[in-house]
């Protein structure tokens, strides 16, 4: 410390993620492009001020509305019941998001419970990797149509049709792809119980719940929040998929997965219909993959600084 | 390698019993069965005459055992008979679809090959094109090459398969009038006329699916081969004076191919399950079809009994690809 002017500044570890982050031309992309359709979504309702369910309650005015082409009151035009597209666009852009980001909570929740559980207790590992093994057995696509038929109508009995359907499917979604967080969770834990630091702690006589929370959870973030971004990209597509199949939101209640199911029927006349909804999907995802891939990058300290 | 093999396939048995148990209590227990909506003006008794008739007024655990029983002995049992002419299930009572009142075992034959044509087709033409696209991307790291299998692998796999099928439909079928947008089963290849009508009504699907398999085994090759390529035997065949092409054929292409083999197998039991959407898109009859059908009219034996291939699909393939991996790989075996 004798030369103490040559010193750099110190940097924070989230800086140089941020610094590294930036290198990945194609992250940057794609985040640019994800906080534009983040606002599309979520600012453009209170711009764009029509109700995506408005349909015209005189008659004539309904049918006249009805399939109109884009004009300027309706940039995308209207559909088969004269209702606004562009305003449904954002509307089921806002379902869709908020249905990623809540199922992948609930993943990444789940997974890094047992992810943690199985890597600390070594008593918990066998049963608990087992289940994940089990649940990695499962045929997931056909046993979430299986859980949307058979629990839809119980939990709208509950709850009222909208708010069940959200929290069926979110469940549903995360129940079902927990299982690649914990495997990254357990493996990351299981080092890092044999590092000095937790040692230390465990010396002073810390018990074993502050262990986790103060000192092993902060060091699993990285993966963790890989994890996190991709998941957000399989939750859209995986309820796009159900709502494709006709099993997910009721149709007053549109995502970008409903749009496009019901724009299939007039695919050959409206083509743009289906276009419309498909890209908006295909956007989301591919930019949330590439942030994912960006950010696996940066947080890899392998790769930083390189 | 023996021990090894008999010791995975041991393990695998309790697997798959807890995953039919699992999918019979989550189907079974569900509050919308077709139990509940016998109409309430249908009187007690007849009530309990229909239920008896589906033999839903035993309890769980019994149907639960009969269930088994018919799937993993009757119905190899019926098979047997058919394929041999003997007479080993002497007419026991085979697991009944409550829509069509056929076996749920001849329904999927009927439609199984459909999905087999379709998605082996597409798995297999997804593999040749994803290889060498990886072996190149990887050996070219960073190239321009590289991005763009980059960029189309991202794509593919981002990019949802119920909205490429329905953008080549909309391109292909409608705009060009090249393919037919939808599938028809009845078509047997009988002369190249019907050959070619059958390539044509073929090329969507298996594009839709092509494309999204590529995508994802690309990406392993990829990183495979990079893994290998800065291995000390490349160098020393380099070392050797062997030509590139011999090192990155031969000596590289041999080792990296051990995981993706792996990957390979593992993959094939999502490929049934992305083949849901994609008969769903072109009206394909096959089997993920049939899957939905039984699940929009509560068809519970029909459902349990596909999903619960599925999952045999998936134990089955997860214990090819260990066993592959201890034959390619000797280091891998635990004995």
């Amino acid at each position: 410390m004798t030369d103490a002017p040559r010193l750099e500044k110190p940097r924070s570890q989230w800086r140089d993620v941020w610094v590294q982050f930036r290198q990945h031309r194609g992250a940057m992309a794609a985040l640019f492009l994800f906080l534009l359709l983040a606002a599309f979504v979520v600012v453009g309702p209170m711009i764009w001020r029509i109700d995506p369910n408005f349909i015209d309650p005189d008659p004539v005015k309904m049918i006249r509305l009805r399939n109109r082409p884009p004009s300027w009151d309706h940039p995308l035009g209207t559909d088969q019941l004269g209702r606004d597209i562009l305003a449904r666009m954002m509307f089921g852009g806002r379902i869709s998001l908020a249905v990623g980001t809540v199922a992948m909570l609930v993943a990444i929740f789940i997974g890094t419970t047992i992810g943690v559980l199985a890597g600390y207790f070594r008593r918990a590992d066998g049963l608990l990797m087992r289940l994940t093994d089990m649940f990695l057995a499962l045929p997931l696509l056909p046993l979430l149509l299986v859980m949307m038929m058979l629990f839809a109508e119980a939990t709208a009995a509950v709850v009222g049709p909208r708010l069940g359907t959200f929290l069926l499917i979110v469940l549903a979604i995360g129940v079902t792809s927990w299982m690649h967080a914990a495997r990254i969770v357990r493996g990351e834990v299981l080092a890092l119980k044999e590092r000095e630091f937790v040692l230390a702690a465990r010396s002073i006589g810390t018990p074993a719940r502050r262990i986790i929370l103060r000192h092993i959870l902060p060091n699993v973030l990285s993966p963790v929040l890989v994890a996190a971004t991709l998941g957000i990209a399989a939750a859209i597509i995986t309820e796009s998929v159900l709502s494709f199949l006709g099993l997910g939101f009721p149709p007053d209640f549109p995502t970008w997965g409903r749009l496009l199911y019901d724009g299939i029927d007039v695919i050959r006349t409206y083509p743009e219909r289906v276009i419309w909804p498909g890209l908006a999907i295909s956007l989301t995802v591919l930019s949330v993959n590439y942030i994912g891939d960006g950010l696996r990058d940066a947080l890899d300290p392998r790769i930083r600084g390189r | 390698m023996l021990t090894f093999t008999l010791r995975r396939l041991l393990t695998a048995i309790p697997t798959l019993l807890l995953i039919s148990l699992v999918i019979f209590l989550l189907v079974d227990f569900a509050p919308g069965s077709p139990m509940s909506d016998i109409p309430l003006t249908v009187p007690p008794e007849v009530r309990q005459k229909m239920m008896a008739a589906l033999g839903a007024d035993q309890p769980v655990m019994v149907r639960y055992l009969l269930w088994l029983k018919q799937f993993f002995i009757v119905e190899p049992q019926y098979a047997l008979d058919a394929a041999f002419g003997t007479n080993f299930a002497d007419g026991a009572q085979r697991i009944i679809s409550w829509q069509s009142k056929v076996p749920v075992f001849q329904l999927i034959g009927e439609r199984l090959p459909q999905t087999l044509t379709v998605v082996g087709t597409a798995y297999l033409i997804g593999i040749l094109v994803a290889l060498p696209i990886g072996i190149y991307s990887a050996y070219r790291q960073y190239s321009w090459f590289d991005q763009a299998g980059t960029f189309f692998a991202m794509a593919g796999f981002s990019v949802p398969t119920f909205f490429t099928g329905n953008v080549l439909i909309l391109i292909f079928a409608i705009k060009l009038g090249w393919f037919p947008t939808i599938y028809d089963t009845n078509l047997s290849v009988m002369d190249w006329d019907s050959f070619v009508k059958m390539i044509k009504q073929m090329a969507l699907p298996v594009t839709v699916l092509a494309l999204f398999n590529a995508a994802e085994i690309s990406r392993y090759t990829r990183s495979s081969v990079l893994e290998n390529l800065n291995q000390d035997y490349v160098r020393t065949a380099r070392a050797k004076g062997m030509t590139e092409r011999t090192v990155l054929l031969k000596h590289v292409m041999r080792n990296s191919l051990i995981p993706v083999v792996t990957v390979i197998a593992l993959g094939m039991p999502t490929v049934f399950g992305g083949a849901i959407v994609t008969e769903q898109i072109f009206k394909i009859n096959g089997i993920g079809a049939a899957l939905i059908g039984a699940i929009h009219v509560s068809d519970l034996p029909t459902v349990q009994t596909i999903t619960f291939i599925f999952a045999v699909l998936i134990v089955v393939f997860n214990l090819i690809a260990d066993i592959l991996y201890g034959i390619l790989d000797p280091r891998i075996r635990y004995d």
